[in-house]
């Protein structure tokens, strides 16, 4: 690795520690508020990693995330905490491996439409199982506070932030580079384009169910109206494009002022604020093509252009 | 036969519901994620109307037409038609209609809330029974049926036997063709556009009055929209009718014979399945 | 930018005027969170705001809460959580350190109610739940000693229903044989878990049973099968949507039965709106005492003030959640949430539901589990605890 390399990635330590020590500030609504950002960080970079490349735009972060709800809420009173996590990510892999075969060959729209019903289905799949053993309500009841979780998803977060940092130093990175440029050169020159495409879903997928079980806890009630919420889903794109999908840290500069915005929104236009969402949405398609990444880019191409030293 | 009967009833619905984005994505390529909206719009108007001053939702429909046209028709110009000339390439184009689209689904939504209040809304129109084949069905649902027949007799009619019909039909196969051959591809998107925010407007008015709705239930319509018309293939009346036909009988079947709690899991079985096997969708053509 | 509505109606000015010493006294900041969009704001739209609106009304116009023999009007935060649990634990956390709200009242619903429960307990304020009905309660209030049940436990909801039916049965005015259907969703679920035994316990033999995914569109199959079992009794432990729908079906089907119970929705006045005449006998979850004085003097309030009818059920439930708090603070004379708690758990109160009083999980010891159409009025057939006012169910006569 280069000096450049390890300067990068002490760097991302370094921020990475500061945050994991919001906590220490005791104030529950900045813990809250730093449980929504961080939680959205983890969903939007993993769900970036995929679709960022490929430029697939996956809905099924809700599916995935709904499903490590379940591993938890399922499996609390018999399973120690910390195995649940593991098993979680599991579960959303190779749920992520079944539902990439069989749509990833598929083109992108289809793919969209799918994974936008898999919440969906497996919603329905849940209930209708839970229905058939007149299973009784979810609930998950322990003594983690808003801190604990915060932690760990950093933690999540710094896993994330370290896997694609080395997938984008890999093979399987480089491969998906070539396939977001052009499928048809991709798999010219010998690359499994299909195979490629399933990994990194694995990967997001995972990542989905795992930030689904360590949020379980925070519900205490967990019912599949509301694990599968596919409003999530499009929350997590919404910000990551915000941010910007080109690089490892645009879905983070999209998600925090995103956070912030619908902070602000919600809580001082209760009545209105589907309408505002909506409308600042609208705003930032139109003024932010690309995110904030976009508007960096073309801002570092603006001053080389004029001799600026970048 | 009962079970094949209610299966169309309910197919003629989601042909209703499918219409309207099949011309939007199929024509204006726009992948209209605020299509259930609309759709509970014009049910709300039915609604308003019929609890206010006692019109027929099937009258109702010749003041939603013409809005809803009207309203889609400034959606397209004033929000997606920027989006179109800006796009590069076709994902581009989609990614800007989902994100576009999806924001707009909220501001419908909280407008809605504005100005009817977030309650259920219902009302008891045509529920009746009437027998067909010894067995009863629900006057409002067969009107609904016919409804959808017509429409979609009248659609597929006009799309291939008129002028203008078949310029559509054009632009859907190939924008870049058409415009060699002189049609007027954005005026035709624009109008396609708010033809089929108009019959889903419609498909609303119609099915309010056997389904209880609320302001937020738009997104549930979108999602079986979106399904019916990939599944039958983008752009094509025939592949809409004959996917929400399948899907209604496919659906009637399982909740009849196996298990009502399947019925989405068959849905997007189905769904999978055709693609699996006709990755254009039912009707759809390879090149599009 | 904090909108805050301050409902300062020329009556209460005048109120005030005569109270004299509340021109000094600071408001009280009550924090209200529910959805006010999502899947479940149909819901709260009847069950939940209205009431909040009525008694903030009503408070202040005479004069404010007397709290320690201060007068303090109040002032109501209301933020919309949008369905997601997420957003409440948020706002109430907002509402809790933000805002800093006296009063935080409990979110609507079983699931976003016991999202919030943690942070209620934590920051030790009563929650009061009215919309929640669940089976867990002796679990739960060993985990929150501050959380309150009006609605009771699922298991007595579904019993209620069965003992109505049985009480038909045993005066032979209807057979044994039962189509049980639910909505394949937490809340059906449970109460199907529970309903189902208690209907073979008391003897009734179950002809068709099935479920439903939410949000289902066509129902006529259901009710196609269900017709054919020739059941003499329907019983469907549905959401609003599919009650409106499975009733409908009925009437399409000619469903020939002598009890027709459906769930959550049965009791909103916009179903008789829609059934009419038709609405007469069915039967559903909840019911009110239709002959206490104090209910229809609630009712008639409720609407004049907002607008929108009470449903029979829980809205009742909620105003007299609202009673109970005030009633508490009033008692003490103080806004130390630790007192007002043991104040609740301690007493009995008055309300529009009639006398409530909890037991030492902290769950109401009278609640209506069903209520029947009759006049036009949603009527308490079963109780648990034995309430006042429960009238005898009558088996239903068509659907014209």
């Amino acid at each position: 690795m280069r000096r450049k390399d390890w300067q990068t990635l002490g760097f991302a330590a370094l921020l990475l520690l500061v945050a994991a020590l919001l906590p220490l500030t005791g104030d529950g609504y900045l813990i809250s508020l730093g449980v929504s950002i961080a939680m959205y960080t983890v969903l939007a970079t993993s769900w970036a990693l995929f679709s960022g490349p490929t430029h697939y735009i996956s809905l099924a972060t809700a599916a995935f995330f709904g499903v490590g709800s379940y591993v938890t809420g399922s499996w609390i009173e018999i399973i120690p905490y910390w195995a649940l996590l593991p098993i979680a990510a599991v579960a959303g892999g190779v749920l992520a491996a079944l539902v990439g075969l069989a749509t990833l060959r598929l083109s992108g729209v289809y793919f969209v439409i799918f994974s936008l019903g898999l919440a969906e289905m497996i919603r329905q799949v849940v209930t209708w199982y839970q229905n058939q053993t007149g299973h009784k309500g979810t609930y998950v009841l322990t003594d983690m506070t808003d801190s604990g979780i915060y932690w760990q998803l950093l933690g999540l977060a710094g896993l994330v932030y370290l896997a694609g940092w080395a997938i984008g130093r890999s093979r399987l990175g480089f491969a998906l580079r070539i396939i977001g440029e052009d499928e048809d050169v991709a798999r010219h020159v010998g690359i499994n384009t299909a195979l490629s495409k399933v990994a990194l879903f694995v990967v997001s997928g995972a990542v989905a169910a795992v930030v689904g079980a360590i949020i379980a806890p925070r519900y205490v009630y967990i019912e599949p109206a509301i694990a599968f919420a596919p409003m999530l889903s499009f929350q997590v794109v919404i910000m990551a494009l915000l941010g910007g999908t080109g690089r490892l840290w645009g879905p983070l500069v999209g998600v925090v002022p995103f956070t912030l915005l619908w902070e602000v929104i919600s809580a001082s236009f209760p009545n209105q604020t589907t309408l505002l969402l909506g409308l600042s949405f609208l705003v930032i398609v139109y003024l932010l093509p690309g995110g904030f990444v976009g508007l960096y880019d073309r801002l570092r191409a603006r001053r080389a252009l004029r001799g600026v030293p970048a | 036969m009962d079970i094949i009967i209610t299966g169309l009833f309910l197919g003629g619905t989601y042909a209703l519901i499918a219409m309207g984005l099949n011309l939007q994505y199929g024509v204006a390529r726009i992948m209209n994620l605020a299509n259930g909206e609309m759709l509970v719009v014009g049910a709300f108007t039915a609604f308003a109307l019929y609890s206010g001053a006692a019109v027929s939702p099937f009258l109702t429909i010749f003041i939603v037409a013409p809005v809803a046209y009207l309203l889609n028709w400034l959606i397209y110009r004033i929000m997606l038609r920027p989006l179109v000339t800006r796009a590069k390439s076709r994902g581009m184009l989609e990614q800007d209609a989902i994100l576009t689209t999806f924001g707009l689904s909220f501001v419908m939504v909280g407008l809605m809330i504005w100005v009817f209040g977030g309650d259920y809304f219902s009302y008891s129109y045509l529920a009746r029974p009437v027998v067909l084949f010894g067995d009863n069905y629900g006057l409002n649902r067969l009107s609904a049926f016919i409804g959808a027949v017509i429409l979609c007799t009248a659609l597929y009619i006009w799309l291939n036997h008129s002028r203008a019909g078949m310029a559509i039909r054009a632009v859907a196969v190939s924008p870049k063709s058409a415009r060699l051959v002189g049609i007027d591809v954005p005026k035709l998107s624009a109008r396609a556009f708010a033809l089929g925010g108009a019959v889903t407007a419609v498909g609303g008015a119609v099915i309010s009055t056997f389904l209880t709705l609320d302001a937020s239930t738009g997104v549930l319509f979108t999602m079986k929209a979106l399904i019916i018309v990939i599944m039958g293939g983008v752009g094509d009346v025939r592949g809409t009718i004959v996917a929400a036909l399948v899907l209604g009988v496919g659906e009637t079947l399982v909740a009849s014979l196996i298990d009502p709690g399947l019925t989405l899991a068959t849905a997007y079985a189905l769904f999978i399945l055709i693609l699996l096997f006709r990755p254009q969708g039912l009707f759809g053509r390879k090149s599009a | 930018m904090k909108r805050r509505t301050f409902f300062r109606a020329s009556t209460a000015l005048a109120a005030m005027t005569l109270a004299g010493a509340a021109f000094a006294a600071d408001p009280i900041v009550v924090g209200a969170v529910a959805p006010k969009t999502g899947p479940l704001a149909g819901g709260a739209a009847v069950t939940h705001w209205p009431n909040i609106q009525l008694w903030v009304s009503e408070v202040n116009a005479r004069g404010g809460l007397n709290v320690g023999g201060e007068q303090r009007m109040l002032e109501v935060i209301e933020y919309d959580d949008q369905t997601n649990p997420a957003e409440t634990i948020k706002a109430v956390t907002r509402l809790a350190q933000q805002d800093n709200a006296d009063i935080i009242l409990s979110p609507y619903s079983t699931g976003l109610s016991l999202a919030a429960a943690p942070i209620f307990d934590r920051l030790g304020i009563p929650q009061i739940t009215s919309s929640a009905a669940t089976d867990q309660i002796d679990e739960l209030a060993g985990q929150f000693p501050n959380l309150f049940f009006l609605l009771g436990r699922s298991a007595e909801i579904a019993g209620g229903a069965v003992e109505a039916m049985a009480k038909m049965r045993d005066a032979g005015e209807i057979g044994n044989r039962v189509a049980l259907v639910n909505v394949a969703d937490a809340f059906g679920i449970e109460l199907v878990s529970a309903g189902k035994p208690a209907l073979e316990a008391a003897g009734f033999e179950i002809v068709y049973e099935t479920s439903y995914p939410l949000g289902t569109q066509d129902l006529s199959p259901i009710m196609k099968a269900a017709k054919d079992a020739e059941p003499d009794a329907f019983v469907a432990f549905s959401y609003p949507g599919d009650t409106f729908g499975l009733t409908e079906q009925a009437m399409i089907e000619g469903l020939d039965v002598g009890v027709f119970y459906t769930g959550v929705g049965t009791a909103f006045p916009s179903f008789a709106g829609r059934f009419g005449a038709a609405a007469e006998g069915i039967m559903g979850i909840g019911g009110v005492n239709a002959s206490s004085e104090t209910f229809l003097d609630y009712a008639a309030r409720l609407e004049a003030e907002t607008g929108s009818q009470p449903d029979y059920w829980a809205s009742g439930q909620m105003y007299a959640s609202l009673q109970i708090l005030e009633a508490a603070i009033e008692a003490t004379g103080t806004l130390d949430m630790a007192e007002v708690t043991q104040y609740i758990k301690d007493n009995s109160f008055e309300t529009v539901m009639g006398t409530i009083t909890f037991d030492d999980q902290n769950s109401s010891t009278g609640y209506w589990t069903a209520g029947q159409w009759q006049d036009g009025v949603f009527k308490g057939v079963a109780s648990f605890g034995g309430l006042d006012g429960v009238v005898e169910p009558f088996v239903k006569a068509g659907w014209e």
